[in-house]
C-alpha cells in the first residue's frame, strides 16, 4: 500500500479546481449576459464566453483522459453502498454535462449563425448551417443542461461538506489537500 | 436569286449587328443579390437586403457607356439575428427614419479587359456622400446579363456605428459588400 492510494493525484486536483473556477464564472457570466441589451460590451461577453467554453471543455477532455489513465482513491470502507452509486452516477454525470454543455454551445452559435473563433484566432468549424428553430432549440437544451449541471455541482458540493463535517472521513480532504496538514 | 441570297446575307448581317447591339436594361430581382459580411469581434458574420432596385443600361458592345444607379431599402436587411436588425434601424447606425435608402450612383464604366470592368460613383448612406470604385464582372448570354461585384466600405465614413458602436475592435470599420445584379435584354 502506498502512502498516496488515498488522494487525486496533484493534476487531478489541478484540473479539479480550475475547472470549478471556470464553471461557476462561466455560468454566472452566461447568465448575466443573455438578459443584455445589444451593444458592443454584449458581442465582447458572448466572445469571451465562447472562448472559455472552448477552453473548459478541451480541459475536460483532457480531465477524462486523465482520469481514465489513474484510478481516482475508492470510497471510505465506512461509506454506504448506496452513497457510493449516488457519488459514482454524480461524477459520470459531471463528465458527461461538462462535455455536452460546450457541444450545445458551438452547435447553438452555428445554427445562429454566429461561428465561434477560438480566442478570435482559431475558427472552429460550424457543423450545422445556420438555422433560427434550432438555434432556439439548442439555445434552450443548453440552458436546461446549465441548470442540470448546477443542480449536479449543488448535490456534489453538499455531499462533500457533509463527509467533511459531518462523517468526517476525509473524503474532501482528498481532494483539498490543505486540509490534511491541520 | 443571287439578289435573295444579297439580302439574306444582309438580313444575318443586320440581326448579327443587332446581336452584338443588345442592352441588357430589365432588372431581375428575384435573381439579384446584395450581400454583406461584417466583422464582430474578429469573426464574419453574413447579412443581407431582401429589397432594392436598380436602373441600368449595359451594352457590352460600349461598356463605357453603360449607366447604373443601386437603391437600397435598407429596411429590409437581414444583419445576421433579430436584435442586430432592431439595432441597426436606430439613430447610431442607418437611423432609418431620416435615411430610408442607401445608393450607388455610377459615373463612369472602365473596360478592364475580359469581362471585367470597373464602375466609378457614389456612395450614399445617412446623408453622407462618398467616392466609391465597384469592380465587377459580366456574363451575358444574349438574353441574360450577371454582373458581380464586391467592394470594402468603411462603414465610419458614413457614420454608421456611432457612440460606443465606433470602436472598430468589436465590429471592424470595413464591411465587404457583394452585388450579384440579373438583367436581361431590353
Amino acid at each position: 500500500m502506498t502512502p498516496d492510494n488515498d488522494r487525486y493525484t496533484h493534476t487531478a486536483v489541478a484540473l479539479h479546481w480550475l475547472m470549478a473556477v471556470l464553471l461557476v464564472g462561466l455560468f454566472a457570466v452566461g447568465l448575466y449576459m443573455t438578459g443584455l441589451k445589444l451593444s458592443p460590451q454584449k458581442l465582447q461577453i458572448y466572445s469571451w464566453h465562447k472562448w472559455a467554453g472552448v477552453t473548459l471543455f478541451l480541459l475536460a477532455l483532457a480531465r477524462l483522459a486523465w482520469r481514465l489513465g489513474h484510478r481516482p482513491p475508492a470510497p471510505p470502507a465506512t461509506m454506504p453502498r448506496w452513497q457510493h452509486v449516488a457519488a459514482e452516477g454524480t461524477h459520470h454525470l459531471l463528465y458527461v454535462l461538462m462535455l455536452a454543455i460546450p457541444l450545445t454551445g458551438w452547435l447553438m452559435s452555428s445554427a445562429k449563425g454566429f461561428q465561434t473563433v477560438w480566442f478570435g484566432v482559431l475558427p472552429l468549424p460550424d457543423l450545422l448551417a445556420k438555422d433560427e428553430a434550432l438555434g432556439e432549440l439548442l439555445a434552450g437544451a443548453h440552458k436546461a443542461l446549465n441548470l442540470g449541471l448546477a443542480a449536479l455541482v449543488l448535490g456534489h458540493v453538499g455531499a462533500a461538506l457533509k463527509h467533511h463535517f459531518i462523517d468526517r472521513d476525509g473524503v474532501l480532504a482528498r481532494m483539498l489537500p490543505f486540509l490534511r496538514s491541520h | 436569286m443571287k439578289r435573295h441570297i444579297l439580302a439574306a446575307a444582309l438580313l444575318g448581317l443586320g440581326l448579327a449587328t443587332q446581336a452584338g447591339a443588345v442592352e441588357y436594361a430589365r432588372f431581375q430581382p428575384e435573381q439579384s443579390r446584395v450581400e454583406f459580411t461584417s466583422k464582430q469581434m474578429g469573426v464574419a458574420v453574413d447579412g443581407r437586403f431582401r429589397k432594392f432596385d436598380v436602373q441600368l443600361a449595359f451594352d457590352p458592345a460600349k461598356p463605357t457607356a453603360a449607366s447604373a444607379r443601386i437603391d437600397i431599402a435598407l429596411a429590409s436587411i437581414d444583419a445576421g439575428s433579430k436584435d442586430a436588425d432592431d439595432e441597426v434601424a436606430g439613430k447610431q447606425w442607418f437611423d432609418l427614419k431620416a435615411f430610408p435608402t442607401a445608393s450607388f450612383v455610377a459615373t463612369g464604366v472602365k473596360a478592364l479587359g475580359g469581362d471585367r470592368y470597373e464602375a466609378v460613383g457614389k456612395i450614399s448612406i445617412k446623408g453622407r456622400t462618398q467616392d466609391a470604385v465597384l469592380p465587377f464582372t459580366v456574363k451575358h448570354d444574349g438574353r441574360l446579363a450577371t454582373f458581380d461585384g464586391s467592394l470594402v466600405v468603411k462603414r465610419l465614413d458614413f457614420a454608421v456605428g456611432e457612440g460606443a458602436w465606433a470602436d472598430v475592435g468589436t465590429v471592424a470599420n470595413e464591411v465587404q459588400v457583394k452585388f450579384r445584379i440579373v438583367a436581361a435584354a431590353r
